[in-house]
């Protein structure tokens, strides 16, 4: 529809709010390479010291295992819990449906300084119990990152659902299949990829959780993003230039992965 | 039947329902109690919180901040959510790479890229500093102005959903009607186009509004403690000068605060919209 088109004011704005949201990211990249050892923009020489520093650190090596451990775990309690609520909600319709979607939502609408808050009072609470789960443990920060990112996991997989055509479930049913086939081998199957983007998605949102992380660890406990605070609080660190190139460049490739899982569950549905 | 439904229902609702109900549920309600026993039992918190003029200073701080973000952040997100579900196939794609690529990257490393830019030594002095055009360099970041600019930036994908559903919902033929009545292309634009994702700005206003509210890493980062937002307050008071009452009272404060907006205006809220 040519009249609708964007015009030559609307351009410019967009154009201006592209630029907006590119340059933070693009910003990170010469002060990557500065040879200085505050934040600054390289003069002349280009250095490759901060990224030498991520290697010469052990810490950074660390922070990444342990963010890697803990987003692999709390993705997959999210995303199975997820797809359990998301088959009751789908397969059932109880009442109160949406009563209960909002309920698994309330992490992501309360304040992630609440949920911090909230979560920190948990970790304190089961630290007095025992030393595996609790306070500045990483079986305690995956449990609290798997209460944070679950809502993303649920609405990912309803929006999955509810693009299932329910007369292939009436189908089996008619069929006689019983509930644990209709599950395993009628919805699942036709969610796969909703499943797969869900889990990825989960994954990055653990990775990347700081407010919450911040709240519950000290100094076991030391997530690649809390590490990263600490080197951003007073004397910015120009190695976190460095980690945030990788991150960038990570981030970009994940999210080719989704757009990629995503061309193919749509091909396939075709 | 009926009763072996219910009971499967329960099975696969029951897991994830218990697990938010003992992880989440359970210790908001400690954090409840916290507020109203620390340091000692009674109301006291919460009086400080609605007298203290260090807090109220703050809440003023927060509010003044989400209100300038949420406007920005509307006006910008809606120019590039038209040319997302308007444009030509290349300026679609464009677009959307611009908006799901920040909205992916974390939000530390987005804060960095602000502080690479506005710092006394980042790009934009340098960059001044070096065409003459200024010799000292500007405060831009470590201040409120680089608090809003660091949240605007962040808060802009969570605005273009919602708006850009609504401009998706438009019935074509509406617009067609509109021109076939002489209207012109601004006329339409303003009397007809806008008029009709009402629905999408509100949802999008009060999901940045909500997210603002609560946000505390960005502030932090670039507002360099100057200028502290209730959310970076409620961590102070955690971490910093040990007063887990006050922390708690504004916490359940805000809760309620949101509650009641979201309650209100719940009918704009669309959670599909939140994940992009």
């Amino acid at each position: 529809m040519q009249s609708s088109r964007p015009g030559p004011v609307l351009l410019i704005i967009a154009t201006a709010v592209a630029l907006f949201l590119l340059m933070p990211l693009l910003a990170v990249v010469p002060v990557s390479f500065t040879p200085q050892r505050f934040l600054s923009m390289p003069t002349g020489t280009l250095s490759l010291r901060h990224y030498q520093a991520l290697i010469d650190n052990p810490a950074w090596g660390q922070s990444v295992l342990l963010s890697l451990r803990i987003g692999i775990l709390s993705s997959a309690i999210a995303t199975v819990l997820a797809t359990l609520f998301g088959l009751g909600i789908w397969m059932f319709q109880p009442r109160f449906s949406a009563l209960l979607i909002g309920f698994v939502l309330l992490p992501l609408i309360v304040p992630p300084v609440v949920s911090a808050m909230t979560l920190y009072f948990l970790m304190t609470t089961l630290s007095a119990f025992n030393s595996y789960i609790g306070y500045d443990t990483w079986i305690g920060v995956a449990l609290a990152h798997a209460v944070m990112i679950t809502p993303f996991a649920v609405v990912l997989i309803l929006v999955a659902l509810f693009q299932v055509d329910r007369r292939i479930d009436l189908a089996a049913r008619g069929l006689g299949a019983n509930l644990t086939t209709r599950a395993f081998r009628i919805i699942i199957p036709n969610i796969k990829f909703g499943i797969a983007t869900a889990a990825l998605l989960s994954f990055v949102l653990s990775w990347e959780e700081i407010g919450v992380t911040l709240f519950i660890t000290s100094v076991n406990a030391i997530t690649l993003p809390r590490l990263m605070w600490m080197g951003l609080r007073d004397n910015i660190d120009p190695a976190i230039a460095a980690i945030s190139v990788l991150l960038i460049i990570v981030t970009a490739v994940i999210l080719a992965l989704r757009i990629f899982i995503e061309r193919r569950g749509t091909s396939e549905t075709k | 039947m009926g009763k072996s439904a219910t009971s499967r229902t329960i099975l696969l609702l029951a897991p994830l329902l218990l697990f938010l109900g003992l992880a989440y549920v359970v210790p908001f309600l400690g954090v409840v109690r916290w507020s109203v026993t620390m340091p000692e039992p009674g109301l006291g918190q919460y009086r400080a919180v609605l007298t203290d003029p260090l807090v109220q200073s703050v809440f003023i701080r927060t509010l003044r901040i989400c209100l300038i973000v949420t406007a920005a952040v509307l006006v910008m997100a809606y120019a590039i959510a038209y040319v997302w579900v308007r444009g030509t196939s290349t300026q679609r794609m464009l677009a959307e790479f611009c908006i799901l690529v920040p909205f992916w990257i974390s939000v530390l490393t987005r804060a960095f890229g602000w502080l690479a830019l506005l710092s006394n030594r980042g790009l934009i002095n340098t960059w001044l500093q070096a065409a003459g055009i200024i010799s000292e360099p500007l405060a831009l970041a470590r201040n409120e102005f680089g608090v809003i600019v660091g949240m605007t930036h962040f808060l802009i994908p969570f605005a273009v959903f919602p708006i850009a559903s609504a401009m998706r919902a438009i019935d074509e033929r509406v617009l067609l009607a509109a021109r076939g009545m002489g209207a012109s292309r601004s006329r339409i634009f303003w009397s007809v186009f806008v008029p009709l994702t009402y629905g999408g700005l509100i949802g999008a206003a009060l999901i940045v509004f909500v997210f603002a509210l609560g946000f505390f890493v960005t502030p932090a980062i670039l507002g360099g403690g100057r200028s502290v937002m209730v959310a970076e307050l409620v961590y102070l008071r955690i971490f910093q000068s040990p007063d887990w009452g006050l922390g708690a009272a504004i916490s359940v404060v805000l809760v309620l605060f949101i509650g009641i907006l979201l309650a209100l205006m719940r009918r704009f809220i669309k959670p599909a919209h939140l994940v992009g």
